[in-house]
């Protein structure tokens, strides 16, 4: 890359040429081979994210629900205290502390792990309320009662018979997620409180872009906008089709 | 020939719920705790190789009782006593085992009794897995196509998944399931009411002849009178978490004695009799959060009088049955009514 | 003889699916004349309440009637606009559903549903339909009328909230009331005061009932006449008594032998092999030819239509006139 090839329009229009095909930005760096970087950074962070937030919600809400009692009520008032935090707050609270602890150049290489923590923690409480209604629910059905009759041990039901039945609205709102994951992520990268500059995701470029686009060089925010929206929709549809594909009616 | 062991024991047993509102609303409304005494003084015997059925209307805690025994609920007070242990007693999960491979249950609800998401084979093979009684897994896919063959099912029917049979079918899964730890004793807890007539036929058949080939005990829990007289050898009427009346069938049905029976035998829809006219006996089961004092049956019972609201019958021996009230201890019910001609 | 109050010609039913279309009711032919209890009982999918669903024009797209007519005192009713179609609905025809919970809107008093019911089908000052509401709690056996009519149904037990649903069925006088399964959620000792309830109210207003219902022991009580439904077409249609006596159907006869009864010897019960087919399953010629003990090659390729069987009418072969001598000798 060099300067020399700073804010290329994209290939089709005056002035570009076809090395650079979305154009360069304004330190001449490759629009696409950013995007290509971004896009796959970003997906990891929401992936990782969302992943860890399923372990956790998952987890307090299966024993919420099955065992009840002062368990239930602890799990409940922890998840309701979490909920007065908007997500972003929470992930600036963390990224804040941590970036705090931390002396700088430790900083950018756990970055990206501190922001899954943080968007983790913000989104665990939906699966863990869901998990906990469907368990409710699912517990007192007979077969449920029949394993405990045969004399399965308690984790087995747990693991073998409740989950898969409880799993499914799951999926749903966990791709859903991912797409919002990565919008937050892209959202604080934007503030500036997420990845550094170094690390390019979909956020950070649209970042970076931001600045150029009333001067008018356009492509630098808009391509990895596109992209960032044809992410999250297909995100969507993949998450309707997992749901049918686990449904075994439908098989 | 040697008396049949006892194989069940069930002694004073007593089981409430705590259905009071939440602690907050409780105090905001000036309410008191509320208990529901779902089962409120029930003892009984039951040989090996018997049908013991209990009957009643909903409210009277007959599938409670049916819980207590395989070991779902644990007695508020009172005792289970099956082959000589106490379920409720035994701490741990593998303490419990060996009983529970012995006694097992079958549900009402062939659709919810089968988990959606495992494949049939698996469902039926979950006792033999948890009990470890197969070496290998040729073993166990024998064993679950010999089961599936025992219910009338074919071999092949192992690989689909419940939502693709009948609910006959799956009635018979259930059973199989059931028989896979090669159990002696068997709840069955209303297992044909969600079933059409015919298909009830042809479980119950296949009930009675797995019975008379394995040597299975049954506790069958039924609110059809007509179900429980073919099926059974001896007969519990419960009301309101009480045995009103226990007999053999031949005598219930000959002869019933507890006013409540009678009430029961004089109201099911009959087919024998087109276009009877009769008047029904009034009244309501009461809610059983505030039952009736004294006898819980008395603002129904046309024999009922000052005793009956004060103090609760025993159950008393008249003639070979066993029956829970006071008219029929002071011999002042009229002859008791031959119901029906009972041959064996 | 009366001229029949519901009749109902022909009627066919269907369902269309991505798999084609599927027949759900396939040319059924019945009437039920004034006042006359007609039981109409059949298994799990044979079509029973889909039938009494149709007649009151309530049918949930994609199902659709898709050949036949009913007329309900000499007026055709099935090719109503939904205008007309609800007006008759509750004032010519009345309905009662199983489950009394779901009936009943728990939000507002049984009162106010009654009056709303009255004044939408008769022409009644608010006091006045009051007036005619108590009337009608007391009628069904409501005891404390005046105290109950402002409760909320989760107020009221089961039994006594099939009576308020009974109280709403009767309301602006129906000539013909549906019921699918109105005594099924209820305890036995409730079914008879139902059972009695109705045929009182049968017998007092004059009202003709069409009983829908898996329970024979209910039709055998309430009904005068009962039609027998099997995968979607009536087998067998008569008099009670003498189906329930002398059921000449084989599947009537396997469903009389399968029901347990009380009294007699205890033997195994008879049972009728197989299940109903599903639809879409249903196999050509008599739908009932694959469990029929009595199969005949005939009844694979030609589907019998009903034929009088001495006394009742029966769809099936063996009364075919010309297998009648044979047949006597049969039944012996």
């Amino acid at each position: 890359m060099s300067l020399l090839d700073a804010s290329n329009p994209p290939a089709w229009l005056d002035g570009g040429s076809w090395t650079y095909p979305l154009g360069t930005d304004n330190q001449g760096r490759d629009v696409l081979s950013a995007i290509l970087y971004g896009s796959r950074l970003s997906l990891f962070v929401g992936s990782l994210a969302v992943l860890l937030a399923l372990l956790i919600g998952v987890t307090l809400g299966l024993l919420a629900g099955w065992c009840g009692g002062l368990t239930d009520t602890i799990i409940m008032r922890i998840a309701d205290v979490k909920l007065s935090f908007p997500a972003i707050l929470l992930a600036l609270l963390i990224d804040g502390v941590v970036r705090g602890m931390l002396p700088r150049d430790a900083q950018s290489e756990i970055a990206s792990y501190v922001l899954i923590a943080a968007i983790a923690l913000s989104f665990w409480v939906q699966y863990a309320r869901t998990v906990r209604a469907l368990t409710l629910v699912e517990r007192n059905k007979e077969y449920i009662q029949a394993a405990r009759v045969i004399g399965v041990h308690p984790a087995k039901i747990v693991l073998g018979h409740l989950l898969p039945n409880v799993i499914g609205p799951i999926l749903v709102i966990a791709t859903i997620n991912l797409a919002l994951a990565i919008l937050t992520e892209a959202t604080l990268s934007f503030l500036g409180v997420g990845l550094p500059p170094t690390q390019p995701s979909l956020g950070t470029l649209i970042r970076n872009g931001n600045d150029y686009l009333f001067s008018g060089d356009w492509w630098i925010s808009i391509f990895p906008g596109v992209v960032l929206a044809v992410l999250i929709l297909s995100v969507n549809l993949l998450g309707d089709w997992l749901r049918d594909a686990f449904n075994p009616k439908l098989r | 020939m040697a008396e049949p062991e006892t194989l069940l024991h069930v002694e004073e047993l007593h089981r409430s719920f705590d259905v009071s509102l939440p602690a907050i609303e409780r105090l905001m409304r000036g309410k008191k705790r509320a208990t529901l005494k779902a089962v409120d003084g029930i003892s009984f015997t039951m040989r090996r190789g018997e049908t013991f059925a209990l009957v009643g209307e909903s409210g009277c805690g007959k599938s409670t009782v049916a819980r207590l025994v395989v070991g779902l609920y644990r007695p508020t007070s009172g005792r289970v006593v099956f082959a000589g242990q106490e379920l409720a007693r035994l701490k741990s999960r593998k303490a419990a085992a060996p009983l529970r491979r012995r006694l097992q249950m079958i549900f009402q609800d062939p659709y919810a009794s089968l988990n959606p998401r495992w494949q049939v084979k698996r469902i039926i093979a979950e006792p033999l897995r948890t009990h470890r009684l197969v070496a290998s897994e040729a073993a166990l896919r024998q064993r679950v196509a010999e089961l599936l063959l025992q219910v009338r099912l074919s071999p092949v029917d192992g690989d689909k998944f419940p939502h693709e049979f009948s609910g006959g079918q799956r009635q018979r899964i259930s059973i199989a399931r059931a028989l896979a730890s090669n159990p002696e004793f068997l709840v069955c807890d209303e297992p044909t009411s969600a079933l059409d007539v015919s298909v009830q036929a042809q479980i119950l058949n296949l009930m009675k002849d797995l019975q008379r080939q394995l040597g299975l005990t049954y506790l069958f829990i039924s609110h059809n009178l007509a179900v429980i007289y073919q099926m059974s050898d001896r007969v519990g009427v419960m009301y309101l978490g009480r045995l009103v009346e226990i007999a053999s069938a031949e005598r219930l049905f000959a002869a019933p004695r507890h006013p409540y029976t009678q009430l029961l035998l004089d109201t099911i829809p009959s087919i024998e009799i087109t276009g009877r006219e009769r008047e029904p006996v009034g009244g309501e089961v009461p809610n059983p959060i505030n039952p009736p004092p004294g006898c819980s049956f008395h603002p129904r019972c046309p024999f009922a009088y000052e005793r009956c609201r004060r103090e609760r019958p025993e159950l008393i021996d008249v003639g070979g049955t066993l029956v829970a009230c006071h008219a029929v201890e002071e011999d002042r019910l009229p002859q008791a009514r031959a119901y029906t001609e009972y041959e064996t | 003889m009366l001229e029949p109050l519901l009749r109902v010609e022909n009627l066919r039913i269907e369902l269309p699916t991505r798999r084609g279309v599927l027949t759900a009711i396939d040319d059924i032919s019945f009437a039920i004349a004034p006042g006359e209890v007609l039981g109409v009982v059949g298994e799990s999918g044979a079509g029973k309440s889909l039938t009494g669903t149709a007649i009151i024009g309530l049918l949930e797209p994609p199902l659709r009637i898709a050949g036949g007519r009913i007329t309900l005192a000499g007026r055709r009713i099935d090719n109503l606009p939904s205008e007309a179609m609800r007006r008759i609905r509750g004032r010519e025809i009345g309905a009662i559903f199983q489950d009394p919970l779901t009936s009943l809107n728990p939000l507002y008093t049984i009162g106010r549903q009654l009056v709303e019911t009255i004044r939408t089908h008769l022409d009644l000052s608010p006091a006045a339909a009051r007036d005619q509401a108590l009337a009608l709690l007391r009628e069904v056996g409501i005891a404390g009328a005046e105290a109950r009519i402002d409760h909320y149904p989760h107020q009221f037990s089961g039994g006594m909230r099939q009576r308020v649903v009974i109280a709403l069925a009767i309301a602006a006088n129906p000539r013909l009331i549906i019921a699918d399964e109105p005594t099924t959620a209820l305890d036995v000792s409730i079914q008879a005061q139902i059972i009695a309830l109705l045929k009182r109210l049968c017998r007092d207003h004059g009202t003709a009932i069409m009983l829908v219902t898996h329970d024979m022991g209910v039709i055998a009580e309430t009904a005068h006449r009962v039609a027998v439904m099997y995968a979607g077409r009536i087998v067998e249609i008569g008099a009670v008594a003498e189906i329930v006596a002398h059921p000449r159907h084989p599947y009537t006869r396997g469903l009389m032998d399968s029901i347990p009864r009380i009294g007699g010897r205890r033997q195994r019960l008879r049972q009728i092999d197989g299940a109903m087919p599903r639809l879409g399953a249903i196999p050509a010629g008599c739908p009932f030819n694959q469990r029929c003990p009595e199969v005949a090659d005939r009844c694979r390729r030609q589907r019998p239509d009903l034929l009088p069987a001495a006394g009742t009418e029966a769809a099936c072969w063996l009364y075919d006139k010309v297998l009648l001598p044979a047949q006597e000798a049969f039944d012996g």
